[in-house]
Order: C-alpha cells, then sequence, then structure tokens
C-alpha cells in the first residue's frame, strides 16, 4: 500500500500481482517506453537520460546518462549491458522489490539502454541468495522473448537484444562492479584496476555499461514520460523518486519511493511512524557503507546527493537504517566491521588484515578488554584503509567505523570505564 | 627514443623523461627512488594488492599505486611526504598482524623482503595485539612447502607459475582473512617443480625441500656457477658452507636467464654429496676394483699407455659432454698429441658440424652471426621450433619463448610429431608423422612434396591485466603445411630452433628454408648437456680439430702442430659408435673415457672388452666405469673453474664453489697424465688454457672481460666449409626431461625424489 507522502515511478506496479506477467506489464503502459525508443536515435535516448539526471541508484550516484555516453561508439567490439542485481549492502531491499513485483520494468530498461549503447546482449547478475527472483525474471525472460521484445529484431526492427540471468555464489564484493565482471565472466570476484573502467573496457574487455536495477527501472518511465518530467520529480542535479529502504528502530519499516530531497526528519516520523523503543541516536542513511549521522544531523538533512555529502556521508543505495539510543554503538561498529572483515575479498591489504584487525579489537573492546589506548588505534587503523584500497570496499568498511569513533568517542570512554559493555547491562534491566 | 613516445614528468622535484608506458614504479626505479613494493614485479601482471607503492599525485585525490599508474605528461609525482610514509607504515604494520615472526627460525631470514622493508618502512613496534591465526606448514610437493601464517598474499607464486611457466599450478582459495595461496589440484603439485614460486616469493611462506632448516643465509658463500646439467647455460648461485653446496637458486637474477632456473638447476646440485660419488681413484685387482692412491693410478695409466704405443696399439677417447671447454680442448690435444690418434668422439646431440657447413655455404654469414643467443628469444619477432621440446630439454629455452610470446608478441611456429607444450604459445603448430619432420622442412624449403600436417593456431597473448588465466587452448585450423608455410614466408628476422629429428642432409634444407626468409634468419641447434655444444667446438671428434678445421687441412693441422711442437695424426680417427664395434673386435687397444658412458649408448660384450685398457674418469661408478681397469674420481662443473659454451654457442665462465676431497679436476688429471706421458702440458691452470682457446680456436677470441663480467659472448667458428663425414646416426639425443640428465640426474636425491613421488597417484603422495 502506497503512503500518501510516496510519489510512484519505479514502485508504481508493486501493487499489481499482474504486472510480473507480460499480459499485466502491457496493460499498464509495459513496453510503451521500447517502442518509442525503438522510433528514436540512440543519442536521443542518451540525451534524455541526461535531462531526466538520473543518477546511479547503486551507490555511488554517477549520471547514469554521462556514463552511457561514454561508450565509444565506434569500437568494433561487442557491447554489453549489465544489470546489477547483487542488491547485498546491509540495510538495503529495494531491488528485489523491483524484480520480485515489475521485472519487465527492468527488461524493458535494458532492452532500451541496449538500444542508446548499441548493445545487442545484457547480463542480469543476480545475487546468489535471491534464488527465487531468478525464476520470475527468467520467466518474464521467456515471455518477453515470445513476444519479440527481446531477441533477434526486436518488434520487427533490425535492433537486437538478448538478455540472460547469472547468479552470484554469495560474496557481497561481486556487487562491485568490476569484481562482478570477473565474477560473471567465470573467474574469482576480485576487482579490477582501474582505469580502464567498464565503458571502455568492460566485461570481456568489450565496452559496458553497468548499472543497477532501480536505475535500469527508472529508465523506461523516463522515456515514455520524457526527462523533464522526472527531472522536475526531484531536484535539479537529481532528478526524480528513488527507492528508500527504511529499516531499524522505526515502527514502519519498508521501502518507500520518494522525490529526492525529502526530508529525514519525515521520513522517520511521517513515515516510518517514529523511533521504536527509545529517542534517535543514530542514522544509517544510505546503507552500512555510509558515515552515520547523529540525530541532530539525520533530523536536519533531506535525502539526496548533495545534502548527505555535506554531512560527509552519503545518500548511498538508499539503506536508511534509524538507531535508537539503547544501542551500544560500539556493539553496532563492531557488527558492521564484522560484516565487512567478512565480505572483503581479500586481495588487497589494508582491507583485508584492516577490517580484521579492526573485528578483532572491537569484540575484545566491546567485552571488556579494551585498553584507552584501543580508541586512537582503530580510529587510525580505519583512516589507514580509508582511500587505500584497491575497491570501494575498504572505504566501506571504514567510513562507519571512522564516524562512530568520532561521533560517540564517549561511549568507548564508558566502555573502559564499566567493562564490559555498559550499556548491555543497563538496558536489559530497563 | 623519438620525441612523441617520451613523456616527462617530475618524481620529488626531478624532471624525467620515460618512454610513453612506462610504469610509474619503474619511472621511479630509472632515477633510483626507490619505491617499496611486493606485489609488484617486473614483467608478470599488475596486481594493486599489497598497497606499499603507494605515492602522491599532484591533482589526484587519493594516494596512487605507483605500480598500476602508466606515466603522463606533466604528471608531477612525490614519494617522500608524510602522508606517503605514514601509509607505508600502516600498510607493513597490516602485514605484520597475522604474520608469525618466527624470523630467527625462518629460512628466509637475513634475504627477506618483509623484513628489509619493516626494517627501512616500518615502525619500530606494532600496536597489533591480537591473537593470530595459525595454520600448519604444508608440503605441496618433494620440493615445495607452504606456511600460510607468513604469506603476504602478494600472488608473485601464482603468476610466475601461470604466466611465466604456463604451468598454472597454484591458485587463490578463500576469501578475505582466510584467503590463501593453494595448488590448484587439491592439496598436492602437479607441476614442473621449476621452484621458480619459491625463488619469487618475498618472504619465507614458500620454502625449499632442498634447503628448509639447513642454515641461515649469511653462514654461506654465494658463488654464481653454470648449471651443469641441460645445455642451456643458466646461472645458479649456489649457497656454499663448508665447501658443501646447501643451496641453488637464482636471486641476484644475473645469469642469461635473468630470473630463471628450473629444478635441476636450483635442486640437481646435490649429486655432489651423493653417498656412491667417488672418493678415491680404483684399479682393477684380481679382476675387482679397489682403492688404490692417485700416484699409483696415473702411474698404472702411464705406464699401461707407454706400452700399447710401443706394441703399435691403438688408442680411442671419449670425451664429455659437461667439462669444461678448457678440458675439452686439453683432452683433444692429449689424443692427438700425446697418443697419437684421431680416434676422439663424444656423444653428439646436435649435429653443428653441418650445420656450420650449410652456413659457410650461403650468405647467411653477413653483418650479425646467424646464431642467435638465449636471450634473442625473448624479443624475437618470429620463431621457428622444429622438433625437440624445450619445455623439458631446454627450460631456459622455452622460458624464453614464453616470454616473447607473452610480452613481445613474438610468433611462434612449431613443427613437430608431437603436440608438444610449447602449441600453447603456436602462432602455428604443425604436427607430422614421426620422422618426417625433415620432409617437411624439405617442403617448406620449396625443396619436395606436400607431407600431411594436423595444424593449429593459438591467438596472441592477452594483454597484461588481472587476473590472467591459462591462455586458450589451440584451435585447430585448416590449410596444412601450405597455410604453415604461407604465414611463415610473411616473417623477417626468424630465429630457428631445432631438434636432433633433424639432422645431416636435414639441417641443410633448414638453412635453406632459413635463406628463403626475410631479414636475418638465426640458428640455434639443441644439444643436450651443459657442455654438448663445447666439446663439438673444442675438436671432440675423429675428423676435427678445434674449431670445427679439418684434421686432414694441412694448414690448420699445421698450426697446431706450431703451437704445441708436435705432428698430429691427419688421418680422419673413429667415432664413437666405430671405436665401440673396435673394442668388440678387441682391436681397441685403449680407451680412455672422460666423463661419459658410452657404454650405454654402444654397449660391447664385457668379455670383449676385458681384452683392452680401459679407463674412466668420471664421479660415479657408471656402466662404463664399472668395466674399466682404472678408475680417476673427477670433480663436478661446481667444483672447478673454467668456461662452457651452451646450446646457442655462448661461451660463460663458471667459477668453482665446492671442493670434493678425493677428486682432481679432468684438467689436472690430463695435465698429469700428458706429464707423465712425456709431453709437458704446462700448468693445470684454466686460465692458461683459455686464452691458448682465444687465440687458437675459431669463433673464440671473446671478450674476456665480458666473461668476467658474469656475461655470456657468443662464440662462432664460422668460416668456410666444414668437411665433416656427417654420421646423423650419432647424433642421439638423450631426451632428458626436467626431471633426468643423464649420468648427474641419477644421482640427484632431489630430482629422484620428484620422480618417485610422481609414481604416486594425486594423494597419495607423502
Ligand atoms: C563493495 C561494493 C559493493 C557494491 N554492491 C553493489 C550492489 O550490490 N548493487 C549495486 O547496484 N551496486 C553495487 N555497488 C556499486 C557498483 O560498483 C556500481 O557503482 C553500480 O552498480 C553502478 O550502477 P549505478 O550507476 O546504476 O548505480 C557496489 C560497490 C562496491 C564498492
Ligand atoms: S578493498 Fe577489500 S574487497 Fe576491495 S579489493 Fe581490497 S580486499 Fe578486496
Ligand atoms: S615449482 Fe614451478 S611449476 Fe611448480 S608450482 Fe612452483 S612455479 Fe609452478
Ligand atoms: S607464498 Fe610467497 S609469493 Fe606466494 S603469495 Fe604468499 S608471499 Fe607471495
Ligand atoms: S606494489 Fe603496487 S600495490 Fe603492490
Amino acid at each position: 500500500m502506497a503512503h500518501p507522502l510516496e510519489i510512484r515511478v519505479v514502485s508504481k506496479r508493486f501493487d499489481d500481482p499482474s504486472a510480473a506477467t507480460l499480459k499485466g506489464y502491457l496493460a499498464s503502459d509495459g513496453y510503451k517506453a521500447l517502442e518509442k525508443a525503438l522510433k528514436m536515435k540512440p543519442e536521443a535516448i542518451i540525451e534524455e537520460v541526461k535531462t531526466s539526471a538520473l543518477r546511479g541508484r547503486g551507490g555511488a550516484g554517477f549520471p547514469t546518462g554521462l556514463k552511457w555516453s561514454f561508450i565509444p561508439r565506434q569500437s568494433p567490439k561487442p557491447k554489453y549491458v549489465v544489470c546489477n542485481a547483487d542488491e547485498s549492502e546491509p540495510g538495503t531491499c529495494k531491488d528485489r522489490l523491483i524484480m520480485q513485483f515489475d521485472p519487465f520494468s527492468l527488461l524493458e530498461g535494458m532492452a532500451i539502454a541496449g538500444i542508446a549503447i548499441g548493445a545487442e546482449r545484457g547480463f542480469i547478475y543476480v545475487r546468489g541468495e535471491y534464488r527465487y527472483l531468478i525464476d520470475i525474471l527468467d520467466r518474464a525472460i521467456a515471455e518477453a522473448y515470445d513476444a519479440g521484445y527481446l531477441g533477434k529484431k526486436l518488434r520487427g526492427t533490425n535492433f537486437h537484444f538478448d538478455l540472460m540471468t547469472h547468479t552470484g555464489a554469495g560474496a557481497y564484493e561481486c556487487g562491485e562492479e568490476s569484481a562482478l565482471l570477473e565474477s560473471l565472466e567465470g573467474k574469482r570476484g576480485i576487482p579490477r584496476i582501474k582505469p580502464p573502467f567498464p565503458a571502455t573496457s568492460g566485461l570481456y574487455g568489450c565496452p559496458t555499461v553497468i548499472n543497477n536495477v532501480e536505475t535500469l527501472a527508472s529508465v523506461p518511465h523516463i522515456i515514455l514520460n520524457g526527462g523533464e518530467w522526472f527531472l522536475k520529480l526531484g531536484l535539479p542535479k537529481a532528478g526524480g523518486v528513488k527507492l528508500t529502504c527504511l529499516s531499524g528502530h522505526v515502527h514502519n519499516p519498508g521501502v518507500y519511493e520518494l522525490p529526492l530531497g525529502f526530508p529525514m526528519r519525515r521520513l522517520i516520523e511521517e513515515i516510518g511512524g517514529g523511533v521504536q523503543g527509545g529517542a534517535l541516536k543514530a542514522v544509517v542513511p544510505g546503507g552500512s557503507s555510509t558515515p552515520l549521522l547523529n540525530a541532530e544531523e539525520a533530523l536536519g538533512v533531506n535525502l539526496d546527493f548533495d545534502s548527505v555529502a555535506k554531512l560527509g556521508s552519503f545518500l548511498g543505495s538508499g539503506g536508511v537504517v534509524v538507531v535508537n539510543d539503547r544501542t551500544c554503538m560500539v556493539k553496532f561498529a563492531k557488527r558492521i566491521i564484522h560484516f565487512y572483515r567478512h565480505e572483503s575479498c581479500g586481495w588487497c591489504v589494508p582491507c583485508r588484515e584492516g577490517t580484521n584487525w579492526l573485528e578483532l579489537t572491537l569484540t575484545r573492546f566491546h567485552l571488556g578488554g579494551g585498553r584507552s589506548e584501543d580508541i586512537d588505534v582503530m580510529f587510525d587503523v580505519a583512516q589507514s584503509i580509508l582511500g587505500r584500497t584497491l575497491c570501494a570496499l575498504g572505504d566501506a568498511a571504514a567510513m562507519p567505523t571512522i564516524s562512530i569513533i568520532q561521533k560517540w568517542r564517549q561511549e568507548f570512554e564508558d566502555h573502559l570505564a564499566g567493562r564490559p559493555c555498559p550499556y548491555e547491562r543497563e538496558f536489559a534491566h530497563a | 627514443m623519438p620525441e612523441n613516445n617520451s613523456v616527462h614528468l617530475t618524481i620529488d622535484g626531478r624532471a624525467i623523461t620515460v618512454p610513453a608506458g612506462t610504469l610509474l614504479i619503474e619511472a621511479c626505479r630509472a632515477v633510483n627512488i626507490e619505491v617499496p613494493c611486493f606485489c609488484y614485479y617486473p614483467n608478470l601482471s599488475v596486481q594493486a594488492a599489497c598497497r606499499m607503492c603507494l605515492v602522491e599525485i599532484e591533482k589526484m585525490p587519493k594516494l596512487q599505486t605507483a605500480c598500476t599508474v602508466p606515466v603522463a605528461e606533466g604528471m608531477v609525482v612525490r614519494t617522500d611526504t608524510p602522508t606517503v610514509h605514514k601509509a607505508r607504515k600502516t600498510t607493513n604494520e597490516f602485514l605484520l598482524t597475522n604474520h608469525p615472526l618466527d624470523c630467527p627460525v625462518c629460512d628466509k631470514g637475513g634475504e627477506c623482503e618483509l623484513q628489509d622493508m619493516t626494517l627501512t618502512y616500518g615502525t619500530g613496534t606494532g600496536r597489533f595485539d591480537e591473537p593470530k591465526r595459525h595454520r600448519d606448514e604444508q608440503q605441496w610437493s618433494p620440493v615445495v612447502f607452504y606456511d600460510r601464517p607468513r604469506c603476504i598474499l602478494c600472488y608473485r607464486c601464482v603468476r610466475v607459475c601461470g604466466e611465466g611457466m604456463d604451468v598454472w599450478a597454484l591458485g587463490v582459495g578463500n576469501r578475505a582473512i582466510l584467503s590463501t595461496i593453494l595448488p590448484n589440484a587439491g592439496d598436492h603439485l602437479e607441476c614442473e617443480e621449476c621452484g621458480m614460486c619459491i625463488d619469487i616469493c618475498p618472504v619465507g611462506a614458500l620454502t625449499s625441500g632442498a634447503y628448509r632448516y639447513k642454515t641461515r643465509p649469511w653462514e654461506m658463500k654465494h658463488v654464481g656457477a653454470i648449471c651443469t646439467f641441460c645445455g642451456d647455460g643458466c646461472r645458479t648461485t649456489l649457497g656454499v658452507r663448508n665447501d658443501r653446496i646447501i643451496r641453488g637458486d637464482n636471486r641476484d637474477a644475473s645469469g642469461i636467464n635473468g630470473e630463471f632456473l628450473c629444478i635441476k638447476g636450483r635442486y640437481g646440485f646435490d649429486f655432489t654429496q651423493h653417498a656412491e660419488r667417488l672418493k678415491t681413484p680404483l684399479a682393477r685387482i684380481d679382476g675387482e676394483l679397489k682403492p688404490v692412491s692417485w700416484a699409483q693410478a696415473l702411474e698404472t695409466v702411464a705406464r699401461r699407455w707407454r706400452a700399447i704405443q710401443q706394441q703399435g696399439g691403438r688408442f680411442g677417447v671419449i670425451g664429455s659432454t659437461r667439462a669444461l671447454n678448457e678440458e675439452s680442448y686439453q683432452l683433444q690435444r692429449l689424443a692427438r698429441q700425446v697418443l697419437g690418434t684421431n680416434n676422439i668422439d663424444h656423444h653428439r646431440s646436435a649435429d653443428l658440424p653441418t650445420l656450420y657447413d650449410a652456413l659457410a655455404g650461403t650468405s647467411a654469414t653477413g653483418s650479425a652471426p646467424p646464431l642467435a643467443a638465449a636471450a634473442s628469444l625473448k624479443t624475437a619477432s618470429a620463431v621457428l621450433l622444429v622438433g625437440g621440446d624445450p619445455t623439458y630439454e631446454h627450460p631456459l629455452l622455452a622460458w624464453n619463448v614464453r616470454w616473447g610470446y607473452r610480452l613481445s608478441g613474438t610468433r611462434l611456429y612449431v613443427l613437430h610429431h608431437r603436440e608438444i607444450k610449447l602449441r600453447r604459445q603456436a602462432h602455428r603448430m604443425a604436427v607430422v608423422a614421426e620422422g618426417a619432420e625433415g620432409a617437411a622442412v624439405r617442403y617448406l624449403a620449396g625443396q619436395g612434396g606436400a607431407v600431411a600436417a594436423r595444424l593449429s593456431a593459438v591467438g596472441p597473448a592477452e594483454e597484461k591485466r588481472y587476473p590472467q588465466l591459462p591462455p586458450p587452448d589451440p584451435q585447430p585450423i585448416s590449410g596444412g603445411l601450405e597455410e604453415f608455410k604461407a604465414e611463415l614466408e610473411k616473417e623477417s628476422n626468424v630465429v630457428i630452433i631445432f631438434g636432433s629429428e633433424l639432422r645431416g642432409d636435414d639441417i641443410r634444407a633448414l638453412v635453406a628454408l632459413g635463406g628463403r626468409l626475410a631479414g636475418q634468419t638465426r640458428y640455434i641447434g639443441l644439444a643436450d648437456h651443459s657442455n654438448s655444444h663445447g666439446a663439438a667446438d673444442m675438436g671432440l671428434y675423429p675428423d676435427l680439430l678445434p674449431g670445427y678445421e679439418s684434421v686432414s687441412d694441412a694448414a690448420a693441422r699445421g698450426r697446431f702442430e706450431a703451437l704445441w711442437g708436435a705432428r698430429l695424426p691427419a688421418e680422419a680417427g673413429l667415432n664413437q659408435r666405430e671405436m665401440a664395434e673396435a673394442l668388440d673386435r678387441g682391436e681397441l687397444a685403449a680407451l680412455y673415457v672422460v666423463g661419459a658412458n658410452p657404454l650405454r649408448l654402444d654397449p660391447v660384450n664385457p668379455a670383449n672388452l676385458r681384452r683392452s685398457f680401459l679407463v674412466v674418469q668420471d664421479l660415479f661408478l657408471t656402466e662404463t666405469a664399472k668395466e674399466a681397469d682404472i678408475v680417476l674420481p673427477a670433480l663436478a662443473a661446481y667444483e672447478k673453474t673454467g668456461t662452457l659454451t651452451n646450446t646457442c654457442g655462448e661461451v660463460q665462465a663458471t667459477r668453482r664453489a665446492a671442493a670434493w676431497p678425493g677428486g682432481k679436476s679432468d684438467l689436472e688429471i690430463i695435465h698429469a697424465l700428458a706429464r707423465l706421458m712425456g709431453v709437458d702440458f704446462g700448468r693445470p691452470d684454466p686460465d692458461r688454457v683459455f686464452a691458448e682457446i682465444r687465440a687458437h680456436v675459431k669463433g673464440y677470441n671473446v671478450s674476456v672481460v665480458q666473461l668476467a663480467a658474469g656475461r655470456s659472448a657468443l662464440a662462432v667458428p664460422l668460416n668456410g666449409a666444414v668437411p665433416h663425414r656427417s654420421a646423423p646416426h650419432l647424433i642421439r639425443s638423450n631426451h632428458d626431461t626436467l626431471f633426468s640428465d643423464g649420468t648427474l640426474g641419477r644421482y640427484s636425491h632431489a630430482i629422484n625424489e620428484v620422480m618417485e613421488k610422481r609414481l604416486l597417484l594425486p594423494g597419495q603422495a607423502r
């Protein structure tokens, strides 16, 4: 059920059970955008996407139209469209809904991307744990082939677009685009050295566009209704609406589609129904890899790329995690770093060894074995991971840790005084 | 360097100019600015894994890895800032977090890159105070042991095995902090046991079964010797303690082999300490070989030889394919001048006289010599390989050919009767029927009809990006030998390598083929052992003097006669096979065998053998030595100083590393016997003998300075025809493998252990 404050674009068919069938999809404007795109010049499609100011929904927020325009059109090599459906960032759970309730919008978006960049083949790289989605996607793909929305001579034109799914095997790192490409090629999921970027040397060394599910699913709406229309839904530099995954200590967790620039306070209070179990202590603004905001910062910020960036954090993948004041931030830091230590691909030294160091020290610290110098050491270790790794997973591990030590240093001091974790005792009796 | 190919940049305030495409780390090295690194290794794919090489580049927000960033015009780089120093410190500290710090017992202690880096760039104390993860050491093969806690995951081993060796035996397993290097076969290696992975490991994570826990590096002296096994002439740095060799490796990479060594060069040295090594001379007394003194043994030999001479008995001499040039040279002098015979030969594996004769008849002797040094394979635009199997028989040449393919775009053409491993780098591989190589060469040279061939091809090497995978399998292609020929004829400046499959007239056809190709064609004839080529050059032939001059050429003979003040026999003598036949008929009164085992190749009825006087000089009691009247314990090449000539014709100096108290060098023995026979060869000083060789042997006037500096010098004994009685049936390659090498290989524990373990099923080992 849509919340009244939502503007439903990508999620507009989420309540329509028939939308996952071609018939149902066609009945709700499905594939009108593709029909339109088939008559457009590829450059015009890219222009339209540029006009919409659509920015990548996978985490980095890179302008999508610009990314597409980097594909060397004259290159004699085949070109590929790859959809990043590895959605593994803790706090993020939006792509799954698109694939479950509106799979054709992704298929349609990818075909349009294919036309735009001259690609005749696409891959959807789906997180291994999303096995149930594979069936849905594969069924949708089969239907689309039968109806000429995929395959040779799309709808009788001279455009071709083949599409298939591929599953990951349970590695967060395979969501990093170059590691994803390695994995898709059948190798270990380890990031590549960049440059070259996928646009020039991607899958099998060929020009490749790689986009998040939500990004690609936005494309048909943009083509159908115009870039201008999409832009106006949100803010000028980051057009449109965005799925926000609200979780943590709120009464109404869920995925909500909100215009960019929507105030965090309203998200938590009006949509989320307020903080559960205590007062607001912290907010993870964009998935577990983004630096945390304290209550004051969170309540004053608007959910758009630039506003969050001004506070030194990121809108990331749209995973907003609300943390109440009964949460031990040391434990929180430990939990986050546990994830990253486990998910580090292990290729490069600072990430592999640094996350291990941090988890070991945080665990000891939380259990009451902390020493006062540990706080600075952990801070320095995290700083020494930041910006020194091969891919951004290292940063993803370092940034939340750094922000927690900076903003909740007192809680660390408290652990030294009242060991083991002073909060756990206190909260247990509350 | 044309201006547009150069890039100007500033590093630490110094303006420098380097070729475009240079990696920043190499640009720094070029001006002696050290950028610490672990995962970077020249000529292997880049990894960006260790993050030790981070530097500041102006206009870039983050520190950048100097090992992956190519230089750019106007780039301003700083390697000496507080941020960079801090980054190095913490990266180094990260590497030590799970490191066991067991330096006091680690093989690598004292020459460990992690130790050195920690000393230079690390902190005095570590802040990591958490439990470390222990994992037991694993043995992957008789040669290779792995200690995970010491491993810093630089992936050098994986790359050198895959990209360098084309073996791909190693991989990375698990992820995150549990990442580990592991054999792709599971718990053991199925590989060439080259030990490259061990040598390239910057720390003590990979250790060798031959060396582990034996000594500390600073307790050894390190001597650069030339490997005594195959004909490629790799330098092996021998670690010696108390006159015994403890280790062979190649860490200074100063030889013609660069960083390369195969199992034999690295671990085969242990034959020198084999329990069965001869310690004293032996004489047959009452039918049995019994220890005698050197004086007794040598005097017996001289006395019997004199008696045979007086009775007019015939002598035969078989020389060695491993003795040094000086020794072979003096041996033929002994045969010709002292014993008065041209019955001298050696185990031939390459028909070099025919090659040189054929080359003399062409214009190939243009400006540059038509012989190719091993290193030229690394940069050749095209290589044609006919016969032979360099991967197993000439591992360095194979390494260089792969290098060329991988880094220089060399197009390799292989003509063979088997699908040899180098097909994986072959631009064109033609498989013909066994024995049809010669006919195929004639066809390629336009001299004969078509020969049926199966063709396959591999595309050019991938660009150097991570991660590297095994190259795709060669794909069958159509067209047969015609296509091969058409493709080959597009090439110029081809290096041709040929095995013992080609001999006699086949080689003439090969040279005709080479003459048809554009540019300058150069040749490498594959010869088995460390000095097979030198033995040929030094005149261990019944009809050839040193430098391929005919014994019946009065002028050439006259030069040596004048030099030695003696008459030399002018008639060609018996070859090895003919000497064996003469022995069998009782027509050879004495046979002197120096470092050879001729009875293995040409068996003689033992009863007939007893009728002649047999002297054998060797390290071990070989099949031939067992039949001898006198056995003289000789020194191994690693115990001698002198020169060797590799299969390409490159002369190199080798230095005495170890000692063997009971033995004498072949040179000493030859000189002593000559003196006892009444001819003074002078002091057995290899330098003096080499001076004579330089002055009198065609092609050997090479620079001693160059040799002394540890470099090789190509000897080109070419001018004029070589009137040689070609005997194709005598060209008999041992076809040694990585795990065998004539007599010596049989006495190397390290090599044998690998062979024994190979007989076991996978997983059954150890
Ligand atoms: C460690 C790591 C994990 C990532 N995981 C995902 C993911 O699961 N899904 C995703 O869409 N992008 C993920 N990304 C971002 C991608 O690298 C890439 O930026 C994105 O797929 C580009 O698509 P977009 O431009 O549409 O956002 C991840 C990045 C990193 C560094
Ligand atoms: S930062 Fe972490 S995940 Fe990324 S390459 Fe390095 S080890 Fe792998
Ligand atoms: S010994 Fe040589 S072949 Fe074997 S794993 Fe090591 S590098 Fe590879
Ligand atoms: S074993 Fe040695 S060479 Fe291989 S990854 Fe580990 S440290 Fe590097
Ligand atoms: S040397 Fe550059 S990252 Fe290892």
